[in-house]
């Protein structure tokens, strides 16, 4: 029911998504083919191919201004901002259809098995209410539709087949793999959502450089070019620069329907049957906390009082070195390969979980120049040329994804001042990293400064929290099987609200040590798979 | 040299900054590269301030105050000793000053040639990326399941 009679009210819809991105593409796809009316609301535009940074010589400073990854420097009218000051680790996002997977490195690696049982094996955190197992017909399936290159065989996994062949190693990977296998630690290539050959009607992949914002070959899976063709011509609505401020419930505690802006700022009714959050881990709570009433007035779907908190992002130590040769630069996708060496838990470390090194190219020569600048590696003056031509195309690079742990205090509320463009109040986030995880990451720094070394690299620099960290948005409404404790039930239904699903990054009871794309889109085609099973009684 | 008007900056304001540039990135006959005070990049710096303008701004208030206002004025020795102070200043005013100047020398046609990079964007053409050695991997290949089988789904 419109809450506001004033207020333009369009006509109803059987399934209303929030979010256009990772898990709101897959979720819409996949509930195509019930036949229901189905409306994904966007509040971001569809981004052209030519749109994207690698069609134009400013190809690197894009990256600093309208394909920055962080909202709060983007500053497009499309974007909201986030409240970060009080984090070590910033936002990371994208508003538009494919949301962040426009704005990606495409690595594409899935959570292990022992990510979803860290209580039982390590007597922390929480284990979660599902399986890699219940998930891994989905994970086949999202491989599938979003093509992914790699090779079957790791060791670190249970089998899976990747859709085509590993990214070249080249001369970066080369040199890293010599490395580890003189120090004996594992490698594989790494699952990247890149197509190394044609792919579904995607052209493979020609190198044109960082794959992060965007991908002008197309050859970079981001689901306005995977899902969301399919989903549309199967009959689902896609409408962009459609912002949501609320959602709205009725006399019986349901979800009504959403309020928001359209396309011309006006302030509309969308009523639905049954509505599904993929706004991903700030942008939901930050919704449900908005939608705070009279009948919930500590936020929607927040009985637990979890709402926002157990926020994960993802601490991500970077170290590079630079060897006395050229390697691949930026002329080629940046990741390559990864080590599971350290995944899995050993006390003897001095931390609980662990982390993957994810092995990278190096960087264009704006950006070389740029980084290199910021660390104190390249002076200024005479000397600024000849410095120059020793970093360009010379750097090695791994990146470490450490396992972020759930802690409450780590939270999103909404903030008292800021607002978006439309007046929302914005997010806020606090978030200190925890000395098991500090612990972590000087181990990871160690070992990956071994690797640098062993590889010959000098010049060893490493950041903490890395600029344009990629601050992986997880754990805001958690999924658990007791309502006191967690969210969304164990498919992704509000404890609360029995219409209203949880499909995005949000719903994650610990974070693994990995990229979390992959996982997250599997998690949403088994929710909306669920769904699709309990169509009879799904409000029951 | 005169700075070219900018509505960013005042005239001032653009003339400091084309001193200071020339400083940040001089020229280099041994590498046959132009400075960054150079009339087609400095153009560009200036065409492309866009986000860090704000910092920009305050980085050459800060030159400025250093140089009782006389930057343009004075002789180089004092103008590059000032100027190496200033960005010697650990401030994401300066980090964006940078930024701003680097983004642009670094598209420069003359620059990407000096670099051996041909001068384009990325696509359509791309790069070419060899194979690397795959043999390398057969080291891995034999080794022990390492994933955890908390399932008693492992083979």
């Amino acid at each position: 029911m419109n809450p506001d009679t004033t207020r333009p009210t369009d006509e109803i819809v059987d399934v209303l998504i929030i979010g256009s991105g990772a898990s709101g593409a897959a979720v819409a796809w996949s509930l195509a083919d019930t036949k229901m009316r189905i409306l994904c609301l966007e509040q971001g535009d569809w981004i052209k191919p030519t749109d994207f940074p690698s069609n134009g010589r400013d190809w690197e400073a894009r990256r600093y201004s309208d394909f920055d990854i962080s909202p709060n420097r983007r500053k497009r009218d499309t974007d909201y901002p986030v409240n970060d000051d009080n984090s070590p680790m910033k936002v990371a996002n994208f508003n538009g259809v494919g949301g962040g997977t426009i704005l990606y490195t495409a690595h594409y690696p899935r959570m292990h098995p022992s990510d979803f049982k860290v209580k039982t094996l390590d007597g922390i955190a929480d284990d979660w209410p599902i399986t890699y197992w219940d998930l891994e017909p989905y994970f086949t399936e999202n491989d599938r539709m979003m093509g992914v290159s790699g090779l079957a065989g790791d060791p670190a996994y249970p089998p899976h087949q990747p859709n085509m062949p590993p990214i070249p190693l080249g001369k970066t990977g080369t040199r890293h793999a010599r490395a580890m296998n003189k120090l004996g630690w594992h490698w594989w290539p790494s699952d990247i959502s890149v197509a190394s050959t044609d792919y579904e009607g995607r052209a493979k992949c020609i190198n044109l450089g960082h794959c992060t914002p965007g991908c002008a070959q197309g050859a970079k899976a981001s689901t306005d070019i995977t899902y969301w063709p399919l989903a549309i011509r199967a009959g689902v609505e896609l409408r962009t620069r459609c912002r949501v401020r609320e959602i709205t419930t009725n006399e019986q505690g349901m979800a009504s329907g959403v309020i928001y802006y359209d396309a011309n700022g006006e302030e509309r009714f969308q009523p639905a049957e049954m509505v599904i959050l993929a706004a991903n881990g700030i942008g939901t709570p930050r919704l449900l906390l908005n939608s705070a009433s009279a009948r919930f007035p500590n936020g929607l779907a927040n009985s637990s009082g979890l709402v926002g908190k157990n926020l994960m992002l993802h601490p991500w130590p970077q170290v590079f070195g630079y060897v006395d040769e050229e390697v691949d630069g930026d002329r080629a996708p940046m990741t390559v390969m990864w080590s599971k060496e350290f995944y899995e838990t050993d006390p003897a470390r001095g931390f609980l979980r662990g982390y993957t090194l994810q092995f990278s190219r190096g960087t264009g020569p704006a950006n070389e120049a740029i980084t290199s600048m910021a660390a104190g590696r390249l002076p200024w003056g005479k000397d600024h040329h000849k410095t120059y031509r020793n970093l360009l195309y010379r750097r090695m690079q791994i990146g470490i994804a450490c396992e972020d742990l759930p802690e409450e205090h780590n939270r999103v509320t909404l903030d008292p001042v800021l607002k978006d463009s439309h007046g929302i109040p914005a997010a806020k986030i606090d978030y200190t990293i925890s000395e098991n995880t500090r612990r972590m990451m000087e181990h990871a720094i160690a070992r990956a400064s071994e690797i640098l070394t062993t590889a010959g690299a000098k010049n060893l620099f490493a950041s903490r929290t890395a600029l344009n960290s990629p601050g992986h948005l997880l754990g805001t409404a958690r999924m658990g099987t007791d309502p006191a404790r967690s969210v969304v039930n164990e498919w992704g239904r509000s404890h609360d609200v029995k219409n209203l699903f949880i499909v995005d990054g949000s719903v994650w009871v610990t974070s693994g040590g990995v990229n979390p794309t992959s996982t997250i889109q599997a998690i949403a085609l088994y929710i909306a798979d669920q769904i699709k099973q309990r169509l009879a009684n799904l409000f029951d | 040299m005169p700075a070219a008007p900018t509505p960013d900056l005042t005239q001032a304001e653009a003339h400091d900054l084309r001193r200071l540039a020339g400083f940040m990135i001089p020229a280099s006959p041994e590498f046959n590269v132009p400075g960054a005070d150079d009339e087609t990049i400095f153009a560009d710096i200036i065409r492309s301030l866009g986000r860090d303008t704000k910092d920009v701004r305050t980085a050459l208030g800060w030159l400025n105050a250093m140089s009782d206002g006389k930057f343009a004025d004075l002789p180089e020795q004092r103008a590059e000793i000032i100027a190496m102070a200033l960005l010697n200043q650990e401030s994401s005013v300066i980090t964006a000053l940078g930024r701003a100047v680097l983004q642009c020398y670094y598209r420069d046609d003359r620059i990407y040639r000096s670099i051996g990079r041909e001068p384009r964007a990325p696509f359509p053409k791309g790069h070419t990326l060899e194979q690397g050695d795959w043999t390398l991997l057969d080291a891995v290949r034999g080794r022990e399941r390492m994933w955890r089988d908390v399932d008693g789904y492992g083979t």
